[in-house]
């Protein structure tokens, strides 16, 4: 089309003119979002006073009328909370009953973890290459830090508590349900059948189960049929259990995924000449996976929850920390809620992070919209 | 590529021979007692109407399907259970699509070096140096970068027909290429098609394109419940065709 001709059929060119005033900026957006009808008018306004209602005394309670010093609960007179237990037990709601001269051990690992949480989280990173196998050796060079050994002091697990001991419990189910839950999904999609057999009867044995059951049954039963010289540690055995658990669950999230791939899929992979393994690691696994990542991460966060249930072995994670404090001589009755509170934000935090990371990574996998 | 590169090991045999081949989906049988023998270079048309084993039969070629009876001779090695003989005439036979079966989750470029690197062995810069080449001979080396949902269906079709071909394969086969495609984009895969032909490949097509097949094929196949009923050159299959049931198929679809 020349210049020439589109002007034969149009007099005059258009000129550029900015949107109204109202449908731009903060009132436009006002407008759109708050006040485009009279329904959606009262929503916001009956929010409005609903937020009038709860944020400012919430604010009250925990900041501004709250009491942050003394030794006992009687010391907290004002009508707000009460955090000054915080000074005397934030290390056991940290560490539990860890050995205090060996907090650094702990502190150290966590900061260990960041980077091979990286590596394995972020690609493109400088020495990604040599960072994977970092991250490999991480749960090795975390346990040696955490339970002793190679000269260093060694700390039994029934001294693990408070948050450390809901760490190092998510983390490692984490890290290994994930592995765990993708053989089970393809070896319930196997051609074997006695693989497949195996699968579906362990996925739906998991399921069918509530956790609490397995983890007695980790914790006394299992006991009863080893051999009385084998004790395999109690922490142990109760983390094998929740891995598993979430691996039952872990497995059907992916099968969905894997049923999402469409079978020209495996095709094309199988007609170029791919072997099984190689055809699920390229082609099938990153497509299954990333449809499946809201699932996944729903099943971590749940099994981060999880961990707050080693309180039936004895451990005192950092509910248990809260429960011992509530139950304390010298603060009972005082502590109910702002010990719930502080537990509760650490596994906000937590959660809340891994939620958004899935967001993000969503978004980064997308490849149509690039 | 010329002609040379497509290098067969045995040089005048045929270099695809189907021997009394049967296959059963459950009770159905899908393929009955099918002869065929095509010699290198040669390139085949294979038509017929919906559901008569047009896929299937060329699908067993290399392996998608499994053949319970006869023999399927590629290049000298026999399919059988042996997964040795399968992934050889696997790296021998590229196949494309009627639904492209493109990889999403990977780049043009990485889509057409992924088989060199791990079935071939090809070092990376190798293999993007032939994927550049056959991204260059179906006429979109600029989209290398892209994802395939950013291209065309025609663009799409080019891809995964580079993509077979990066695996310098000495026989193609084709299954609906052009099915799925708007009419303004059969054009441009058809004419990839052409060239291809043009270089001595050994081809399999299964199209009702009969334009292409008057202009590039050497024989004609016309399938029907699961049998061979007819073949021939082009111009005897289409101005003379033998049997009723062709006669039929050819009115059908050239009254389109
Ligand atoms: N996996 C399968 N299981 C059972 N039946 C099948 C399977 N695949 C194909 N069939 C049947 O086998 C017959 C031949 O199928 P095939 O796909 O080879 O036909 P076609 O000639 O390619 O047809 P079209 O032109 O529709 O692609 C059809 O009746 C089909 O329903
Ligand atoms: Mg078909």
């Amino acid at each position: 089309m020349t210049d020439q001709a589109f002007h034969r059929s149009q007099s005059e060119m258009l000129g550029e003119r900015p949107p109204p005033a109202n449908s731009v900026g903060v009132i436009g957006w006002m407008r759109r979002n708050l006040f485009s009808s009279a329904t959606n008018t009262l929503v916001t306004i009956l929010s409005l006073v609903l937020l009038w209602w709860i944020v400012p005394p919430l604010f009250n309670w925990v900041f501004f009328d709250a009491s942050y010093s003394g030794s006992v609960g009687a010391d907290c007179v004002g009508h707000g909370a009460c955090w000054a237990w915080l000074d005397q037990r934030i290390d056991q709601f940290l560490y539990g009953f860890y050995p205090p001269e060996s907090y650094w051990r702990v502190n150290l690992s966590v900061i260990l973890l960041v980077p091979a949480l990286a590596f394995v989280l972020f690609d493109r990173l400088p020495g990604a290459k040599y960072g994977r196998w970092y991250s490999l050796a991480y749960p090795f060079i975390a346990a040696i830090l955490l339970v002793g050994g190679f000269g260093l002091e060694g700390v039994t697990t029934d001294k693990f508590g408070g948050f450390m001991l809901n760490l190092v419990a998510g983390v490692a189910g984490i890290a290994l349900s994930l592995p765990i839950g993708i053989l089970l999904a393809l070896g319930r999609r196997s051609k074997l059948p006695l693989i497949r057999w195996l699968s579906v009867g362990f996925i739906e044995f998991i399921r069918g189960v509530p956790l609490i059951t397995l983890l007695f049954v980790a914790v006394i039963i299992l006991q009863l049929f080893l051999p009385s010289e084998v004790s395999l540690d109690q922490l142990l055995r109760v983390m094998i259990m929740i891995t598993l658990f979430a691996s039952g669950y872990m497995a059907e999230v992916i099968r969905g995924g894997l049923q999402a791939i469409p079978k020209g899929q495996y095709e094309a992979a199988e007609a170029m000449g791919l072997r099984y393994w190689q055809s699920m690691r390229l082609i099938i696994l990153p497509q299954a996976l990333k449809i499946s990542i809201p699932g996944i991460v729903n099943t971590f966060i749940g099994l981060f929850k999880d961990t707050t249930l080693l309180i039936i072995i004895g451990l005192f994670d950092i509910l248990g920390q809260a429960r011992l404090l509530q139950t304390n001589q010298d603060w009972i009755g005082k502590v109910d809620h702002e010990t719930f509170l502080l537990a509760a934000l650490f596994f906000f935090v937590i959660c809340f992070s891994m939620s958004r990371y899935s967001l993000k990574l969503e978004k980064r996998l997308d490849t149509t919209r690039r | 590529m010329t002609a040379a590169e497509t290098d067969h090991k045995n040089p005048g045999e045929p270099v695809i021979q189907i021997v009394g081949l049967n296959k059963w989906f459950g009770p159905f049988h899908v393929l009955r007692d099918i002869n065929l023998s095509v010699a290198p270079r040669e390139r085949i048309v294979i038509c017929g109407p919906s559901g008569s084993g047009k896929s299937t039969l060329i699908r067993c070629t290399n392996r998608l399907e499994e053949h319970q009876e006869g023999q399927i001779i590629v290049d000298g090695t026999e399919l059988t259970r042996d997964l040795k003989n399968i992934d050889a005439i696997r790296r021998e036979v590229g196949m494309v699509f009627q639904s492209f079966n493109l990889f999403p989750h990977l780049t043009v470029l990485e889509n057409c070096t992924l088989a060199p690197i791990w079935v071939r062995k090809t070092s990376k810069a190798e293999a993007e140096e032939i994927a550049m080449e056959y991204l260059t001979r179906v006429k979109i080396p600029e989209q290398a970068e892209k994802y395939p949902g950013q291209l065309s269906g025609g663009q799409q079709q080019r891809v995964a027909i580079a993509r077979s071909l990066c695996m310098r394969p000495n026989i193609m086969l084709f299954d609906e290429p052009t099915s799925a495609l708007d009419p303004e984009m059969i054009k441009e895969v058809l004419d990839v098609m052409v060239d291809l032909a043009e270089t001595g490949m050994t081809m399999l097509v299964v199209t009702h394109e009969m334009g292409f097949a008057s202009q590039v094929a050497d024989r004609v196949i016309f399938m029907d419940e699961g049998q061979i009923v007819e073949q021939n050159t082009p111009d005897e299959f289409f101005n003379n065709p033998q049997s009723d049931r062709t006669k039929l198929f050819l009115s059908q679809i050239l009254s389109h």
